[in-house]
């Protein structure tokens, strides 16, 4: 009889990860991904309004300028969201991770110092620490990639967070009401969502799930694409739509509303046919620290 | 389209010459306020000892750093960084402010609608677009934070900020009923039937 030796495991100290939560928070807010600065640099390049084309420029000018100033890409430093991705053979406290990620958001909030924007929904009381019930919001999803625990932190603007919408359609609405769904969510979001934006569309699943798609969708990298086919290919007509509506940056009119609409979709019930929104701002912000047996990577 | 430079606070006269699609520069003092210090200052009926009459508000709640008081830092903070956020959700302010407290500009991103486009052609002010999500860049325009006013709102306390040369910034209303995201909006119901019949979903 052969005894196999168990494989080794890769072991992430909650210390690490309140590090890594402090640094991945700041460094969101002030260094924009390449994805997100390759598309500017595209819509800057088709744009046809001469002030749209301006507005963009300024978005421009203002990434280099945080990053020359060590400073801040926007005032608003949301809703803190941390997904984490668990591989297999990763040994890891799950309880202290999470306890970790708040006392590391917290710490950002303070040392920095960063504006906590969160506050208990009643009473409207901030605690400055940007941390309070279920927030951060922490996603856990678990990944058959071995010896590897990824950490992504996505700070969540409000003026795009509150461009969201969700609709319970019904089988017999048909894809054509998606459509009309979300062409017609991106006219009412208008200049509010600080244009342009990754459109985040969900289709399936159910409501909470639906939202969640949506979310995911919005927070993808540029360049990126829906796994489904049939999704992948309502991302490519709906990106074309919403561009051709002519909300441009700001909402002050022109070619470049959205970097590109993504789209996200899962199972749903034969009576069910729901839809969701949710936009990500042209500030698309992202950080992640990649947990490996050789180190930490920082990367977006 | 022209440029014009303005020196805080104005008067009637000078937001008048302003027309949509103008670009403006700002001189000198401008006030921070945002949603809980207008729902304080007119829901619940605070008051500020700030002078706003003939000034510009932005609607904005920075992040700040605490630092010691001094004679010519009353307030205790310095920026981190100061940005603007979304007017749409102050809209039912536009009016109070300008009646109650005298203000003629109020900066924002995203515009607002009827209702103040129709205050700001009564009373005589506008609104002016500031490129949202560009806060670094804004910040290197605000030279000190002088003072600061409903504080225990923090971070949407009333901030007095000194500026220099603040903008340009687009009239995106202007006090004779015009909009450009009135403007725009029509454009994109224009085109909204066509985009749907492309979708095969008119």
């Amino acid at each position: 009889m052969t005894v196999l030796a168990p494989p080794a495991t890769l072991r992430v100290d909650p210390d690490a990860i309140e590090e890594a939560a402090k640094l991945l928070y700041i460094r969101a807010l002030k260094v924009l991904p390449d994805d997100i600065k390759a598309g500017f640099a595209r819509l800057d390049a088709t744009e046809s309004d001469a002030t749209a084309k301006s507005i963009l420029a300024t978005m421009i000018e203002n990434i280099g300028v945080a990053e020359r100033t060590d400073n801040l890409l926007c005032q608003d430093t949301g809703i803190p969201i941390f997904n984490v991705r668990v591989g297999r053979h990763v040994e890891v406290d799950g309880w202290a991770l999470k306890q970790a990620i708040r006392r590391g958001t917290a710490r950002a909030t303070r040392e920095h110092p960063l504006r906590s924007s969160v506050v208990h929904p009643i009473t409207r009381v901030n605690e400055h620490t940007s941390c309070g019930l279920h927030v951060p919001v922490i996603n856990i999803d678990f990944v058959e990639e071995e010896r590897v625990l990824a950490l992504e932190m996505i700070p969540k603007g409000s003026g795009s967070e509150n461009g969201s919408f969700l609709q319970m359609l019904i089988p017999a609405d048909g894809l054509a009401a998606v459509k009309r769904f979300v062409v017609d969510a991106a006219i009412r979001a208008g200049g509010k969502v600080c244009p342009p934006t990754i459109l985040g569309v969900g289709v399936g699943g159910t409501s909470d799930l639906c939202m969640h798609l949506a979310k995911v969708a919005a927070t993808r990298p540029l360049g990126s694409r829906c796994e489904d086919a049939e999704g992948a290919q309502l991302e490519a007509e709906l990106s074309e739509a919403v561009n051709s509506l002519g909300i441009g940056p700001q909402g002050l009119g022109g070619d470049s509303t959205a970097f590109a609409v993504h789209v996200e979709v899962a199972a749903t019930h034969i009576t069910m046919n729901p839809v969701a929104v949710n936009v990500q701002c042209h500030s698309a912000r992202r950080a992640s620290a990649t947990f490996t047996p050789e180190g930490v990577r920082i990367g977006f | 389209m022209t440029h014009h430079t303005l020196h805080m606070p104005c008067t009637e006269a000078d937001i008048r010459k302003l027309r949509a699609g103008d670009t403006v520069t700002l001189q000198d003092t401008l006030f921070g306020i945002r949603d809980a210090t207008q729902i304080h200052m007119f829901d619940r009926g605070r008051r500020t000892r700030f002078d706003l009459r003939g000034h510009a508000v932005i609607h904005t709640a920075p992040n700040v750093r605490k630092v010691e008081r001094s004679g010519t830092n009353q307030a205790g903070y310095e920026a981190v960084c100061i940005g603007t956020t979304t007017s749409d959700r102050m809209e039912r302010f536009t009016r109070p402010l300008m009646e109650r407290e005298g203000v003629r500009i109020i900066i924002g991103k995203g515009g607002l609608r009827e209702d103040s486009a129709k205050a700001f052609q009564e009373l005589g002010g506008c609104y002016l677009a500031v490129i949202g999500g560009a806060a670094a860049l804004e910040t290197t325009w605000i030279a000190a934070i002088e003072d600061v006013d409903l504080d225990d709102l923090n971070p949407e306390s009333l901030w007095r900020f000194a500026i220099q040369d603040f903008g340009p910034l687009i009239v995106g209303m202007d006090s004779h009923g015009g909009s450009l995201y009135r403007d725009v909006q029509r454009d994109v119901e224009a085109r909204r039937a066509a985009v749907l019949a492309k979708l095969g979903a008119a």
